[in-house]
């Protein structure tokens, strides 16, 4: 009696000790086109102390939106991609230039792995700029054209097209040198309670990813899979706008998508992600 | 004409006489559903694709009636049997009386 009554506590310990996530997150591998090889699972990035391993919110996601990323015919964000190459090849200001005057044709794969390190230090404007920032300047720079909202379709289209180049390729932005005091002022950001509801991003989406919340499963709040494409917005949205929606849920009241806080908490956020693959334009709920 | 409209459809190139194969189809469109209302409360006329086809051989396979609440976008997949070498025909119908067409041929091998 006295073993069956221990064996029965330390069933039920291991329980309680097992981790939040693993019970909803799912044991699935994701491979897109039958070619490209995602990786949804890395070890922890060495600054990160929170967990021992990182996850792409693929894995939190029901079998059948998963499912959808798996081929790009069923994913409604390539619609976005598609448009974004004819823009690539499009001329547009002053200049009589489009984007491929300068960076060549996509086959060239001049913009692979470009995704991979944004938010990334530009040594002119010394600050930290976001893939948005450094696509505007291009257009205002060198196209003599008019810059995109940053978060206009135009603009989210082109972030997804840079994406989908570097599909595959692991998150690296880097976070020291001169992009570390940007680095810190995201970190500050991310632990910061917000709002009427005093939610910091870790009090969901360190604490209890793999929870629910709203009828729906906390990811770890990875920027690996951005431009993601909503099912419920049948939309493709970008980093900035998600995290407005965040602060937005705590009831609080948002920083500007393309503020220098913003632009601090996304290469923050991303460099949680370091050695996820880029995964956009993937599909969500 | 609804703005950016374009249908694409995916059809493997051959099949084994009488194999079943799956169609995937999805034609770019905004679905406006006609219960919403701008900005001055008027409402925002119905503009949709209310019929999708697809025949083969000129002997129809599939006919739907699509509605209000179909999301933009529309994805269609289905399975049809290949009897024979041919050509599927695929047809969308706009409310704006504008029709879409996309044909793919398929070989027996």
């Amino acid at each position: 009696m006295k073993f069956w009554a221990y064996t029965a506590l330390a069933g039920a310990l291991a329980i309680a000790h097992a981790p939040l996530a693993s019970a909803e997150m799912a044991e699935d591998e994701l491979v897109i086109n039958d070619d490209i090889e995602i990786v949804t699972k890395a070890p922890a990035p060495a600054h990160l102390g929170a967990f021992d391993e990182i996850y792409s919110g693929w894995l939190f996601r029901s079998e059948d939106t998963r499912d959808v990323q798996r081929d790009d015919f069923d994913n409604p964000g390539m619609l976005g991609v598609e448009s974004a190459m004819e823009a690539w090849d499009s001329v547009e200001g002053t200049a009589g230039k489009a984007c491929s005057d300068c960076h060549g044709a996509l086959e060239d794969g001049q913009m692979v792995g470009v995704r991979a390190v944004y938010p990334k230090w530009n040594e002119n404007a010394g600050e930290v700029w976001t893939l948005e920032q450094t696509i505007n300047t291009c257009r205002t720079e060198r196209m003599g054209a008019e810059a995109w909202g940053l978060n206009s379709k135009d603009m989210t289209n082109m972030s997804a097209l840079m994406s989908y180049e570097s599909r595959g390729i692991p998150m690296n932005v880097a976070i020291d040198g001169p992009a570390q005091e940007t680095w810190e002022k995201g970190k500050e950001i991310y632990y910061t309670r917000y709002g009427q509801l005093e939610l910091a991003c870790s009090n969901c989406h360190e604490d209890h990813y793999g929870d629910w919340i709203r009828a729906d499963h906390l990811s770890q709040g990875q920027t690996n899979a951005f431009p993601s494409y909503r099912l419920k917005d049948a939309a493709l949205v970008s980093i900035q706008n998600r995290f407005k929606g965040c602060i937005r849920d705590t009831r609080g009241v948002p920083f500007d998508i393309g503020s220098p806080e913003f632009t601090a908490l996304e290469l923050y956020v991303a460099s949680r992600g370091n050695g996820l693959s880029v995964e956009g334009p993937s599909v969500r709920n | 004409m609804a703005d950016g409209v374009k249908p694409r459809v995916k059809v493997p190139k051959s099949a084994a006489a009488g194999e079943v194969i799956t169609i995937k189809t999805l034609i770019s469109h905004p679905m406006e559903s006609g219960q919403r209302k701008d900005k001055d409360g008027n409402v925002i006329p119905r503009s949709i694709i209310h019929r999708f086809t697809c025949d083969f051989n000129g002997e129809n396979v599939v006919d739907v009636t699509l509605e209000s609440a179909i999301s933009t976008n529309p994805y269609i997949e289905f399975d049809a049997k290949v009897p024979e070498a041919g050509e599927f025909k695929f047809t969308w119908y706009d409310d704006d009386g504008s029709v879409y067409e996309d044909v793919k041929a398929i070989e027996i091998g």
